[in-house]
């Protein structure tokens, strides 16, 4: 030991002014479950499956995002679409489409795969849960609600408008406060916002 | 009212004033240390995180109560009771306030006071050394080992910055000390004398950058790695309490006690003498979070060719300015 540093008293009193300075100082915290970060639009959390909006299902069950996933995640059975009750615009639909959350390794290629930007990955990244067959999401729970679809679909007719194909960037910001819609969050978004970063605070359970 | 019947009053106000301080100096420790590291500190239980000590106390209770196959079992339970039981009993001879105001502020008026709580403080190593031994494994051996060398040679340096103050006092009685202070506080003439005494106090109640007993970097948890549940519990209040025991004889030795400053005496002295110890308290945390841990052979050396000569040279040169001035 020298003497340096035995009678370096000088270090001592500076490192206790900084740790008392710090006191002080504002905390970056978010204090999460009661306050929320928002995510990028393009952050690749939880799956959703889109409409178009006149409310027909975007995913004409091609499978292409199926054979693509490269964790084996994503389960689709087509069915062909009944003239009378037409799902979707195409020829078919998506009879089952299931995704096993907890294989999934959230790469987006599936979104980037989709011919109909049908399958699209949300902000959304709360998806906790006591058993694990809830992680396999299910048509009911990916297939965002008809009101929410967006998008005009293709008109069928020989020589008709092929709609809204390959425009992803544009429809997938689906944090849409002023519409009352979000597919990430169901809440309000706090005016103080710091630096870059909005944050939300989800509304009050009704229990 | 028979003398008995004072003695246990007064013992279970005091008992439940140190456990709740306890409890309290807890939480305020791990908010600033969160403060200091820009967190918020625990907020989640009640009302700006108030309720922390009870959830934590509810815990520790209800966790299950471990003894290794390797323990050597009796002392291995007896270890966590003689930490807390010393821990305890030093407050029994700690004035709180005046005793010439009538009622007397302390549980026993004892003419060797100082003596008495080094004393009964110096048993407090048994617990520990004791419990990582009989724990059978090797990190808690290990930290016994440091906790029985470091506070043996701090305990003697501890000692010496006491005897300055004893000369200038002229006594051994805390009520004395404190009366001693009315001109000047004892921090001036004994500024090396206190410095000693606030180092070798981190030492003694084996906190950081002293906590080598502990050392969770190196040891797990040295001494306690094998306690859990309320046993671990017992050795946990006892380091808050021997914190709290080392602040309020740091007041009572050095900053005049109960007496006031500046003349403010509309305050009563109890309030002058806890916000003196909670400035204790608060400079424990904060040298907490931000002194990193000594090495051992440092804090040996530190210990033994600083601390101890310094101590005896203070000692020197305050006999002789009392046998000449006083």
């Amino acid at each position: 030991m020298t003497r340096k540093h035995l009678f370096n008293v000088g270090a001592l009193l500076r490192g206790l002014s900084i740790t008392f300075g710090y006191m002080f100082r504002r905390k970056p915290t978010i204090q999460y479950p009661s306050v929320k970060k928002q995510h990028a639009p393009r952050f690749h959390g939880l799956h959703e499956l889109r409409r178009y909006g006149d409310g027909k299902e975007r995913c004409i069950g091609c499978e292409l995002c199926s054979s693509v996933c490269p964790a084996n995640a994503i389960t689709v059975i087509g069915a062909e679409n009944a003239p009378t009750d037409r799902r979707s615009p195409g020829e078919r639909y998506a009879a089952r489409y299931e995704i096993d959350e907890l294989r999934c390794i959230f790469c987006g290629m599936c979104e980037e795969a989709c011919p109909t930007d049908a399958i699209v990955l949300t902000p959304r990244f709360e998806m906790a849960d006591y058993r694990r067959g809830s992680f396999v999401y299910d048509k009911d729970r990916l297939l965002v609600p008809p009101a929410a679809g967006v998008g005009t679909p293709p008109d069928e007719r020989p020589g008709g408008i092929p709609g809204d194909l390959g425009r992803v960037a544009e429809i997938k910001s689906t944090v849409d406060v002023a519409k009352g819609y979000s597919a990430t969050w169901r809440g309000e978004v706090l005016k103080t916002q710091r630096k870059g970063l909005a944050i939300i605070k989800p509304p009050q359970e009704a229990s | 009212m028979p003398w008995w019947l004072e003695v246990l009053i007064k013992s279970a106000i005091l008992l439940f004033v140190v456990v709740t301080s306890f409890a309290y100096a807890m939480l305020v420790e791990r908010k600033v240390l969160g403060w200091m590291q820009l967190r918020p500190g625990p907020n989640r239980v009640g009302p700006w995180g108030l309720m922390q000590p009870a959830a934590d106390a509810a815990k520790l209770m209800l966790k299950e109560d471990l003894t290794p196959k390797t323990a050597d079992p009796l002392i291995y339970k007896l270890a966590p009771f003689i930490s807390l039981l010393t821990a305890f009993s030093v407050y029994a001879v700690i004035p709180f306030g005046a005793s010439s105001t009538g009622a007397t502020w302390a549980i026993g008026n004892v003419n060797a006071g100082i003596l008495l709580i080094l004393a009964i403080a110096s048993i407090g190593v048994y617990g520990i050394s004791l419990g990582g031994w009989a724990s059978g494994s090797k990190y808690p051996l290990l930290g016994s080992v440091r906790s029985t060398a470091q506070m043996i040679s701090y305990e003697l340096a501890m000692a010496l910055s006491f005897v300055g103050v004893l000369i200038l006092a002229g006594t051994t009685s805390l009520d004395g000390i404190v009366n001693a202070q009315l001109r000047w506080w004892f921090v001036v003439p004994q500024f090396f004398g206190f410095l000693i005494y606030v180092i070798t106090a981190v030492a003694e109640t084996n906190r950081a950058p002293f906590d080598l007993v502990e050392a969770e970097t190196e040891l797990v948890a040295g001494f306690h790695t094998e306690y859990s549940g309320l046993r671990f519990g017992l050795f946990f209040i006892a380091e808050y309490v021997n914190m709290l025991t080392v602040s309020c004889i740091a007041a009572l030795l050095f900053f005049g006690g109960w007496n006031a400053p500046f003349g403010l005496t509309m305050v009563p002295g109890v309030v002058w003498f806890i916000l003196k110890v909670c400035c204790f308290m608060f400079f424990y945390i904060w040298l907490r979070a931000t002194l990193p841990r000594l090495r051992y052979d440092r804090l040996m050396a530190f210990g033994w060719k600083v601390l101890l000569p310094v101590a005896v040279l203070n000692l020197i040169v305050t006999a002789i300015v009392v046998a000449y001035h006083g």
